[in-house]
Order: structure tokens, then C-alpha cells, then sequence
């Protein structure tokens, strides 16, 4: 595909997947402060919520500072052009969640499902689509099916009335040539007028690789997020995305300028530790497990006195799905167990 | 003297439900009502010997004053709940309802059940899968001391979430919540339910999680804990601690695996044999209190249940 004819929407993350680093306490000032900074750049969405999405504070997956209400209520007046996304998953948030995200004046709503588990989503995009909003199916860890099986799902949430379908690499596993073979199976079985997306997280270094390959493939709503502040190794970093579009010729709305001083001076403030490819999250990458497991287990580790990447080894051979935050725990009592058994015989 | 029972819904849980109710010493099950010419569910009912018909309730409701029906378990959805629940207890038959209706008082055995034979209930409700694994637990720390907040996550294979589960999941997560409070005795409750398509199905794994509002009391609240699994075992056998309960705070976490007894549904599908379990421990309840007299179907208002 010619890619200089493409124009490419940038979707920031820094307020919803940036809240998992953040353990969900990001503040109404930060929320705010980032959020203009991103207007003013020409971010096209930016997402806000609980990590988790709507309905996910919790103690599983942690409790935000504010309620999504607060947040949503506090960002969405401030800003001149930006629209303002937030993220259901069913089985977490509810339609009441959603309800209330529409009163308070969202435009998109992206209704995330594990990518084989497309049907648990009719009823919420259903919904999205009859208040008249934006609506993204959002099929997660999808690199755990193949590109044709990934249509096959991305289709039913067309079917149910999403108007954008995005293939999710949650655990930043995937390849370039994995990319595009999801991106061009979508492309070939849904509406022309459907739009195409990509997520991706930085677990191998490959976020800005993989969602040029997206982009190329024929996706165009491309996620990223300043500075990188996601989960894992953080999300595609947006500014070094935006440099590698202007150097291509894909048209996007961004300010390259405005966004690298967002990066550098309101987002990579507020980070309560550096984001960057340590050990842990490029085991994350390799094995492909869930980005957000990273704290958890890092902080599991500490507790039971455990290898973090032994924990997070073990989450991927039990093929644990995103949202089993709370076997991590467990987990980590077992390798604990194991390893006072081998202790003992070795005594 | 065993009861005379009606199965309605001819699915997997009405299947499974029928292979447990032709074991109990208490139950005789008598009917099994179906919609579809096709169910297998029907043919199985045909070959253990029940009167089956596809043509859903009305086709059996003349007969069941003359097969002595006394007690019906509603497997179908929370849409024909309601029509089913008035037909049946207007035929003075105590309704067993395993739908997300919930017209009901939720109904989780070792919580609960000789509260709702006290007071009669005809319509009871299972809550659900998760509710059904859950909820004695919260109960457990609830009956030590108060909860101020409790929150489940039910992790199930996703070939055990059928396609009712699917279209409507927010009724999975409201119910429970609900019932978390209800039954359990939180001040505030929430669920959250995953799927896990791994193959082979992962059994259904479930974390309790409670915020007591004083520091909790570790020996009592694992004493309390331990009981409640041993009760809820003698119905649902593959019922297990997985770990010693966490204490952390006033965080009490306990992590539980629950097995299938493998009758129609699969081993891994816990999820839903701990329903037709405790729907079938209530229908054993309700027919031993029968059989020996000390229950009789309630006076009822003109508006039933």
C-alpha cells in the first residue's frame, strides 16, 4: 500500500494504559496538565480511565485515585479539539459504566474482549452504537490466535455495529510480518468503511516497527502513548512514532514538536519509575504474557520472596488470559512452596 | 418417600441437574421439558425413563397434578423465567429458578437454605455461577467479623460460558454483585468474570477478596473459611482451598478451585456443576421437608411470588 496517501489518527494512552505504571493514582491536575498538552499537539483521541477500564478499580487490579466519573468530568470541558475514548471490558465495567461515561460527554467507547471471545461484546456495542458513539471492538492479546480466526472475530463486532475494529498486541509479542497478516485478514473481511487500529506495547522494542507495518497493512487509528507510559515497556512511544510518519510521508495531525515537549515535560514527570525494556518486560514480550502482569509480579516477587520472571514464566504456561491479575499471587505462594520443598531436599 | 420433580430447560444445565437428580435418595425426577425436537438433552431424559416433551411447559402442566409435581427446576433464561415461575407456582409447585431472573430471594445453601425453608419461599433463585462459588466465603469472614467491602473474580474455561452467559455478562456481574451483598453480608460488593480459552479447559478458579473493617482476626477467619469449604464439599466435592487465605491489611484474599463432578457437563466446567449442585442440594432440602411433612407449599397472595 502507498503509504503517503495514508492519514493516520493517533490515539494517546497515557491516561488509561499510562495509569497501570501508575498504579491507577494519577492525579486530576497530571490528568489535566497532559491532557491540554495532547490537544494542543493535534492528538486525534486520547483515552481516559481506570487502567482496566471502566468499572476497574478494584482491589484485583487496584484502586485509581479518582472514579473514572471524576476523571472523565474533569478532562473532557478542558480540551479545544481532542475526543476522549474510554475502555469497557465486559465481564469488568458494565452498560450502567458506560452510561455514565456518555452523560459525561465521551466520543468514543472501545469494547475490549480476549481476541476469541468476540460475543461477549454484542451487548455493550450494541448499546455504544444506539447513544450514537464512536465504537471500537477491541480484540486483546490477539497475537494468541491466527490472523484469519482474528477476522473471523472482528467481524461479529461489525456485525453487532462497532465502526472500527482494533487488532491488540497486549502482550508485545508480536512480529512485523504478525501485524500485517491480522491487519490485512481484518482489512479483507470487513466493510471498506471500516476503520482498522493498532496497539501496540513496546515489550520488544518493535512498537513503532509494528505499527508502521499496521499502518502499511491498511490500518488507520494507530495507538501510542507520550513518553511511552503504558504497561510493560510501555506503549508505542507516540512522538517516535509521529518522527517516523512524517519521514515516510504519512500524514498525521500531530505537532511533532508540541508532542516531544509533552513527552518530555508533563508526562515523563509524573513517572514513578522509568519506563524501558527492563528484564521483566521483555520477558513479558518474548513469552507473550498480559503487559499489565508486570507490577504485579514484580511486587508478588518481593512479598514471597520469588523471581519476578519465574512468576511471570509460569503465568504464560498456564495461558492466562488479561485480567487474571489475581492469580499472580497464588502463583508466587506456589514457587515459594517449591522452592522451601527444594531447600528441604537439598538440606 | 421420594418427590416428584420437573425439569424445565433441556440444556446442559438442565441435563446435567436431571443426572444428579436420578441419584438423590430425595428426588424422583419425573419430567424434563424441553423447545427443541432435537435436544440431547431430551433424548437422554427419554432413555433414563422421565416423561420428556419439546413443546415447553404448557405441553406438561396439565399432567403435573397427576404425576404429584411438588418441585420444578427452572433451567431455561431469565427471559422465560418469569411466565415459567407463575405457571408452576400456580399449580401450588415450589420453583427452583436456575436463571438469572432472580424474582426470588437468592438462595446459596450453606448460607441460607433452612432460612428460605423457615420462611416457606416458594421461588428461589441460585444467584449464579460464581455467586453459587463464592458467596459462602464471603459469608465465612462476614459471620467473624464485618465486611466493608468484598469483591470476586470467576476465571472459567470460555467452552463453559454457553451463549446465554455471552449475550448478557453484565447480568453475571450485577447478580453477583448483589448477591455478594445480600447473601453475603458485604456492605458493598462487586464481580468480575474472565474467560480463559486455554485447551485443555482450565478448571473455574476463583479469588475472594475482603476489606474487614478492623483488622482481621487470622485464627478465627481461616477457621471460619476452612468450615464453609468442608460444608459446600459435601454438595461439590471438587470444591478446594488452593492456598492458606491471605492477610494483608485488612485485605482477606482466599483463592479456590472448583472441580465438576463430570456428570453431563465436563470436569472443567465447575462453574456450572457448582449451580445444578446447590440447586439440586435446595430441591433435596425442600423434598425431604416434604416427605416428612414439617413443609407444606406456602398460602400464596393472588400476585404469586
Amino acid at each position: 500500500m502507498m503509504v503517503k496517501s495514508m492519514q493516520v489518527k493517533i490515539h494517546d494512552m497515557c491516561l488509561r494504559d499510562g495509569m497501570h505504571p501508575k498504579q491507577h493514582r494519577i492525579t486530576l491536575e497530571q490528568m489535566h496538565s497532559i491532557a491540554t498538552g495532547l490537544d494542543d499537539a493535534g492528538v486525534d483521541y486520547i483515552e481516559v480511565t481506570h487502567g482496566d477500564g471502566l468499572g476497574g478499580a478494584s482491589i484485583n487490579y487496584g484502586f485509581s485515585a479518582f472514579s473514572d466519573e471524576q476523571y472523565l468530568r474533569h478532562v473532557i470541558p478542558a480540551l479545544k479539539q481532542t475526543k476522549v475514548s474510554v475502555l469497557l471490558i465486559p465481564g469488568i465495567g458494565t452498560a450502567d459504566d458506560l452510561q455514565m461515561a456518555y452523560e459525561c460527554g465521551i466520543h468514543t467507547v472501545r469494547v475490549a474482549t480476549l481476541c476469541t471471545e468476540a460475543d461477549v461484546s454484542e451487548q455493550h456495542i450494541k448499546r455504544a452504537r444506539t447513544l450514537g458513539l464512536d465504537t471500537v471492538g477491541f480484540l486483546m492479546m490477539a497475537h494468541m490466535i491466527e490472523a484469519d480466526a482474528l477476522a473471523v472475530q472482528g467481524k461479529q463486532m461489525e456485525d453487532y455495529g462497532a465502526n472500527c475494529i482494533y487488532c491488540t498486541d497486549s502482550a508485545g509479542y508480536m512480529l512485523p510480518a504478525d501485524v500485517t497478516a491480522r491487519i490485512a485478514a481484518l482489512r479483507r473481511v470487513l466493510k471498506p468503511e471500516t476503520e482498522i487500529g493498532f496497539h501496540g506495547h513496546h515489550n520488544l522494542a518493535l512498537g513503532v516497527t509494528n505499527s508502521i507495518a499496521a499502518v502499511e497493512a491498511g490500518a488507520n487509528r494507530i495507538d501510542g502513548s507520550a513518553a511511552g507510559l503504558g504497561a510493560g515497556a510501555g506503549n508505542t512511544p507516540v512522538e517516535a512514532f509521529v518522527a517516523v510518519c512524517k519521514r515516510m510521508g504519512i500524514s498525521t495531525n500531530v505537532d511533532l514538536y508540541k508532542i516531544m515537549d509533552v513527552a518530555e515535560e508533563r508526562v515523563l514527570p509524573i513517572m514513578d519509575q522509568q519506563i524501558r525494556l527492563d528484564r521483566d518486560s521483555l520477558l513479558i514480550g518474548y513469552t507473550g504474557v498480559y503487559s499489565t502482569f508486570l507490577l504485579f509480579a514484580q511486587r508478588a516477587a518481593a512479598r514471597y520472596g520469588v523471581s519476578s520472571r519465574d512468576i511471570l514464566a509460569e503465568m504464560g504456561r498456564r495461558r492466562t488470559v488479561g485480567g487474571q491479575e489475581d492469580l499472580i499471587e497464588e502463583v508466587a505462594m506456589e514457587l515459594q512452596q517449591q522452592q522451601a520443598a527444594r531447600k528441604v531436599a537439598n538440606a | 418417600m421420594k418427590i416428584n420433580c420437573a425439569l424445565i430447560g433441556s440444556g446442559n444445565i438442565g441435563t446435567d441437574l436431571m443426572v444428579k437428580a436420578l441419584r438423590s435418595p430425595w428426588l424422583n425426577p419425573v419430567w424434563m421439558i424441553g423447545v427443541d425436537p432435537d435436544s440431547d438433552g431430551l433424548a437422554k431424559a427419554r432413555a433414563a425413563g422421565l416423561k420428556a416433551t419439546h413443546d415447553g411447559l404448557e405441553a406438561a402442566l396439565p399432567h403435573f397434578k397427576a404425576d404429584g409435581i411438588q418441585i420444578a427446576f427452572d433451567a431455561t433464561s431469565a427471559y422465560a423465567h418469569a411466565e415459567n415461575s407463575r405457571k408452576v407456582l400456580a399449580q401450588g409447585v415450589f420453583m427452583i429458578d436456575l436463571t438469572p431472573a432472580a424474582i426470588g430471594p437468592f438462595c446459596v445453601p450453606p448460607v441460607n437454605l433452612e432460612q428460605h425453608m423457615q420462611s416457606q419461599t416458594a421461588n428461589v433463585n441460585m444467584v449464579s455461577c460464581g455467586g453459587q462459588a463464592t458467596i459462602p466465603i464471603v459469608h465465612a469472614v462476614a459471620r467473624v467479623q464485618a465486611v466493608a467491602y468484598a469483591e470476586i473474580v470467576a476465571t472459567v474455561a470460555s467452552k463453559s460460558a454457553g451463549p446465554g452467559t455471552r449475550k448478557n455478562i453484565d447480568e453475571f456481574t450485577r447478580t453477583t454483585a448483589r448477591g455478594i451483598e445480600r447473601v453475603g453480608g458485604a456492605k458493598k460488593g462487586k464481580a468480575i468474570i474472565i474467560l480463559n480459552p486455554a485447551e485443555p479447559p482450565l478448571l473455574m478458579r476463583d479469588t475472594v477478596h475482603c476489606l474487614t473493617e478492623d483488622t482481621p482476626d487470622e485464627a478465627k477467619i481461616t477457621a471460619s473459611i476452612k468450615a464453609m469449604v468442608a460444608e459446600v464439599q459435601r454438595y461439590v466435592p471438587g470444591y478446594k482451598l488452593k492456598q492458606n487465605p491471605v492477610f494483608d491489611g485488612k485485605r482477606v484474599s482466599v483463592f479456590l478451585e472448583v472441580a465438576g463432578l463430570g456428570d453431563y457437563l465436563p470436569k472443567y466446567a465447575g462453574n456450572l456443576d457448582i449451580m445444578t449442585a446447590a440447586a439440586l442440594r435446595t430441591g433435596e432440602m425442600l423434598a425431604q421437608r416434604l416427605g416428612n411433612g414439617s413443609l407444606s407449599f406456602p398460602q400464596m397472595r393472588t400476585e404469586a411470588a
